[in-house]
């Protein structure tokens, strides 16, 4: 389809598509980063030889039997306590369907008694979405399809299956259907992401497929119920997920215009054409026998374990920014803030700050000349504050700074005033920059006049003639107060 | 005709021989295989015979003797296994086509632990493929014959294991109970057969049938024997997460201790439906133990009798799910097909036998949407009732005693056409696995043409010491 | 609804489906007549009132069990894989992958 509406900002429900409302509610599974796999004691690592971390259970063998890994519960109850969820006592299910590369045939997740419940993440911009569950359960193994078209399934003449993947153990994380925009959907996964990488619960990569997310997507008129739901999966990118939720609602939408209704299927995001695919049509044939895992026991976190993972929490993105914003007076939710939390650099901001610099330059600084450092630049955050308190004092103007700066970065750190000294950069003392103005104003005779004669237009090419005259040294806000000045 | 062999020495006494160095583990083994060789094409309790495998054991059981380290406390005991435990590097087909020729990559727990306790493996034993059925006429490899009388089955499903010690094919076996695989074979074929609290024995390495009801136990020709067996292969296992952590008291100090005022329940209540000659040995093993001493006290167990229906839910349920891996990926038997899915039935269907097929289908169906509440969910409630039943049982008596089979060993293809009579088979032994509860069957006598009877002595979770020491008191009962 | 609820063919068929099992017609037949029989044996259970009754899940109870986070050494592949029907490249294969849900 041609034209695609692109969502406004995340400012909620009043956001209307063609007259129409949007719902997503959001579901992603994250690897968890542990050692070995949630029942067995095979390593979780990624891009092995295939079929090489495997042993009976994960093979599902006859005779295996499941044992909890009790790290993987450690990262999950992280990740409940982060999201604000309430961390239950729970069980395990069989969730029973044949797939090749489901090995016993049932994945063991949890059901009606998940570990963590009712929890919420905030958007930058403030907004709460609701976070219904986030569970524990087992990842499948990979099937590679050949013979088809571009390793498609369909068409293909046989598969192959490596099992290394399956039992890596799984946090899937269930949202409330509170999403209203595709901006918003954006928001909470990178959010969500930020928050996982935090607490250590794992690394979150989206291309690797440590992190994937599947949209529920509907759309209605205002006031009426809402509308049937599309699961779409296979986004592969926080980008693919706002453009297939957008491709998504429109073709609901179309399809309503049109006089036809919306089934509910699950459909497949293809990132090639741009569009979703139906990949299978919810039929009450898919029916998972969920039961109760007899070869597991409940697990029930004591009092003292939920409190231990609760102090040991890190400080969230969110936190960061608040407390950031605090110091800088910028907003939360500008990008200097956004920028910086998530390359980790606010402490290091901060760091500049209490040694004595300008926490507002040097926000600036970091945002703009610290995109290759890392959360840790190996520029002492003493020199950074000597280079913006020359900046404060006028010793040197913006634009030496930056070329200050950019010789700093280069030799990971340097006495900004000795630098500015050796390139000259001491500012003019004020007599000199007045007769520089006068001789400024004395040889552009025509824009003075015009300037004078009102027309302030004129003042940008006396303010220019000065810092040309000056080489640079001069100070742009003072020339221009300078010439103000001597006007009327 | 009959293939039965009253041995001349327990397995307690061949350790004992073997480890003080008076008796040749080798010696002993040839014994056994030769009473192998004479009679098992006729029992076929086999599935598979370790003939070599088993001398290059007992020939290091003796040379660890002759070099004055002790080989264990099952030195150089001739044991067969129930061909559902997992044996690395050897068939292990649970008497199924779809598992025909499988050799595991790994040992059940069990297997390391009867290893290093210094037992001689002889081979693998026949069953009712994947544990169902009470005839072991469901093998897919033949049915096994009762010793006691060839034309009689030896109960099931692990009539394999039964047969295998009343042959004298080996001196002590193990088998799997489920529902009663264990205590009806043992009963009608004339051995002590033990099912343990739920929890007791690790499952790590059996073949699941139903995760929640499995227990291994053991098959001996002595009371004793089976207290030897079961304090090695017991005890807390971390690779099964339902195994029992805390540590078991030593059952073969437990038997010595007599019935003096033990407190036998006789169940009031207990479904009828046992044979004339089998109630007149329960009687009689009632009289034996107030002689003995003990006290005879009467209970009720009123859900005893919905055992079979809730077993009959449960069981294949969860079956129909741990049976769902046999998909023709990883292991085993495929029929090759155009695409997977197909791939799937018609290996499964070409696979299973009869009896696994239908419990397959009972099972998915008490699971499936719209039926989970009447049928799966209904009996978990009637185990809870059944469960409740028994521990109140438990406060006035410390052991039961029921028939621990309806009546004796069977003719073949009685019950093969009629799956309900098959089932009725369980009748007593059933409510005991719902519970998690532990059950052994002791010999007691013969009844109709001279058929072994089996006498079944319950007691309450972890109650193993008190039910052997009950036992003891039979065996003692019937030597005089 | 009560145990004793009769089973049709048409369940058997979607059942065998659900269990991936090719049963022949008259094994549909022969399966619905025999389940049907069984129901109405345990239809026995449907007298209980058993509304106050929790369903007992777990034969001995026990909770937290739990391995610690670290590598056993697992199989050998080609061992597991000279055991499947059909191995290709370090992995398993199977035919083309279609008319399934996942
Ligand atoms: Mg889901
Ligand atoms: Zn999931």
């Amino acid at each position: 389809m041609s034209e695609i509406y692109t969502a406004g900002p995340a400012t909620g429900n009043e956001i209307l598509i063609d007259g129409y409302e949007l719902v997503v509610g959001l579901e992603v599974h994250v690897e968890l980063a542990t050692v070995t796999k949630l029942f067995s004691a095979s390593p979780n690592r990624f891009g092995d030889d295939a079929n090489t971390n495997i042993d009976p259970v994960t093979l599902g063998l006859p005779g295996a039997l499941p044992v909890l890994n009790r790290q993987a519960v450690e990262l999950a109850m992280r990740i409940g306590t982060a999201l604000n969820c309430t961390i239950k006592p729970c069980t395990f299910h069989r969730k029973n369907y044949f797939y090749p590369d489901m090995p016993k045939a049932y994945q063991i997740s949890q059901y009606d008694q998940p570990l963590n419940v009712d929890g919420y993440l905030e958007l930058p911009g403030g907004k709460r979405i609701g976070v219904e569950r986030a569970h524990l359960e087992e990842d499948t193994g990979k099937s590679t399809h050949f013979g088809g078209s571009g390793g498609r399934i369909h068409g293909s003449s046989y598969s192959l299956i490596d099992f290394n993947r399956a039992g890596v153990p799984l946090v899937e994380i269930v949202s409330r259907p509170d999403v209203r925009t595709s901006e918003e959907a954006r928001q909470y996964v990178s959010e969500l992401r930020g928050i996982l990488l935090a607490v250590g619960a794992s690394d979150a990569k989206m291309e690797e497929g440590s992190m994937r997310c599947d949209a529920n997507v509907s759309v209605h008129k205002p006031g009426a119920p809402y509308g049937t739901r599309c699961e779409i999966k296979n986004v592969n990118s926080i980008r693919s997920l706002g453009r297939a939720i957008e491709y998504e609602a429109r073709r609901q939408i179309e399809l309503i215009e049109g006089g036809e209704t919306v089934r509910q299927e699950t459909r497949h995001w293809d990132e090639t054409d741009g569009r979703t695919h139906t990949l299978r049509v919810k039929e009450d044939a898919d029916d998972y026998r969920y039961f109760l895992e007899p070869d597991l026991v409940p697990l029930a976190p004591s009092a003292e374990w939920v409190q231990a993972v609760r102090d040991a929490m890190p400080m969230l993105p969110g936190a960061r920014r608040a407390r950031l914003s605090a110091a800088t007076g910028s907003p939360a939710d500008g990008e200097a803030i956004m920028v910086v939390v998530e390359r980790g650099q606010d402490d290091y901001v901060l760091a500049v700050a209490a040694a004595g610099g300008d926490v507002g330059r040097a926000l600036v600084h970091v945002k703009e000349g610290f995109a290759e450092e890392g959360a840790t630049p190996t520029v002492p955050a003493a020199d950074l504050a000597g280079l913006t308190t020359l900046e404060i004092n006028g010793a040197i103007t913006a634009t030496q700074a930056k070329t200050v700066l950019a010789e700093i970065v280069a030799n990971g750190g340097g006495d900004a005033a000795a630098i500015a000294k050796a390139k000259g950069f001491e500012a003019m003392d004020t007599g000199s920059l007045e007769a520089m103005v006068d001789q400024v104003i004395a040889d552009n005779g025509p824009a003075w006049t015009k300037y004078c004669g009102g027309e302030d237009k004129a003042l940008g090419a006396l303010v220019g003639a000065a810092m040309k005259a000056s080489q640079g040294k001069a100070d742009g806000k003072l020339v221009t107060a300078l010439l103000q000045s001597k006007r009327s | 005709m009959s293939a039965a062999s009253s041995p001349q020495m327990s397995a307690t006494e061949i350790a004992a021989g073997v480890r003080s160095g008076r008796l040749k583990a080798v010696d002993v083994l040839e014994q056994h295989l030769a009473r192998i060789t004479a009679n098992e094409s006729d029992v076929h309790a086999f599935n598979l015979v370790l003939a070599d495998e088993a001398r290059s054991a007992a020939a290091a059981v003796d040379a660890a003797v002759a070099a004055g380290t002790d080989p264990g406390p099952l030195a150089g005991v001739p044991l067969a296994l129930k061909d559902n435990m997992c044996t690395h590097g050897i068939a292990t087909t649970c008497s199924s086509k779809i598992l025909e020729g499988w050799k595991p990559p790994y040992d059940a727990t069990v297997v390391t632990r009867l290893a290093a306790a210094g037992a001689v493996t002889v081979g693998k034993t026949n069953l009712d493929e994947f544990a169902m059925g009470s005839s072991t006429e469901n093998s897919a490899f033949g049915p096994t014959r009762n010793p006691h009388d060839l034309g009689r089955v030896p109960g099931g499903s692990s009539g394999g294991s039964a047969a295998a010690v009343a042959a004298g094919f080996a001196s002590v076996s193990l088998g799997s109970d489920t529902g009663g695989s264990i205590r009806q074979p043992a009963a009608l074929c004339g051995v002590v057969g033990v099912k343990p609290t739920y929890g007791y024995v690790s499952r790590y390495g059996l073949v699941a049938f139903a995760s929640s009801l499995d227990q291994i136990g053991p098959f001996t020709n002595t009371v004793e024997d089976a207290a030897l067996l079961l304090d090695v292969i017991g005890g807390h296992d971390p690779m099964d997460s339902t195994s029992i952590p805390d540590p078991q008291p030593s059952l073969r100090d437990a038997i010595t201790q007599g019935v003096e005022g033990l407190r036998v329940g006789r169940i009031t209540d207990l479904p009828g439906g046992a044979d004339a000659d089998v109630d007149e040995r329960l009687e009689a093993a009632f009289d034996a133990l107030r002689e003995a001493g003990a006290t005879i006290v009467d209970v009720q167990v009123p859900a005893f009798g919905y055992g079979l229906t809730a077993y009959y839910l449960i069981a294949p349920s969860e079956a129909s799910s741990n049976l769902a891996r046999y998909d023709g990926v990883r292991y085993g038997l495929r029929v090759d097909s155009s695409d997977t899915n197909s791939m799937y039935s018609a290996t499964r269907a070409a696979g299973f036998g009869e009896e696994v097929q239908r419990r397959i289908m009972l099972g998915t169906y008490a699971l499936s949407a719209g039926y989970y509440d009447a049928y799966y969910g209904k009996a978990l409630k009637v185990r809870r009732l059944i469960a409740d039943d028994f521990d109140r049982a438990y406060q006035s008596a410390d052991v039961l005693l029921t028939p621990t089979a309806p009546t004796v060993a069977f003719e073949f293809g009685s019950k093969t056409d009629n799956p309900l009579a098959m089932y009725l088979c369980d009748t007593y032994t059933i409510p005991t696995n719902l519970a998690g509860h532990p059950g052994m069957s002791v010999p007691f006598g013969t009844g109709q043409a001279g058929m072994p009877v089996g006498v079944q002595v319950l007691a309450g979770t972890l109650g193993e010491p008190t039910m052997f020491r009950a036992a003891a008191a039979l065996e003692r009962a019937m030597q005089q | 609804m009560g145990v004793s609820e009769r089973i049709t063919a048409v369940d058997v068929v979607k059942v065998a489906k659900l269990a991936r099992l090719d049963l022949s017609p008259d094994a549909i037949d022969r399966t619905t007549a025999q389940l049907a029989g069984m129901l109405e044996h345990f239809a026995d259970i449907d007298a209980l009132d058993l509304d106050a009754v929790q369903p007992m899940t777990q034969p001995y109870p026990l909770q937290n069990v739990f391995r610690e986070d670290v590598i056993v050494a697992g199989l050998d592949r080609d061992e597991v894989l000279a055991a499947a029907p059909s191995a290709e490249d370090g992995r398993f294969r199977v035919p083309p992958i279609v008319g399934i849900d996942a």
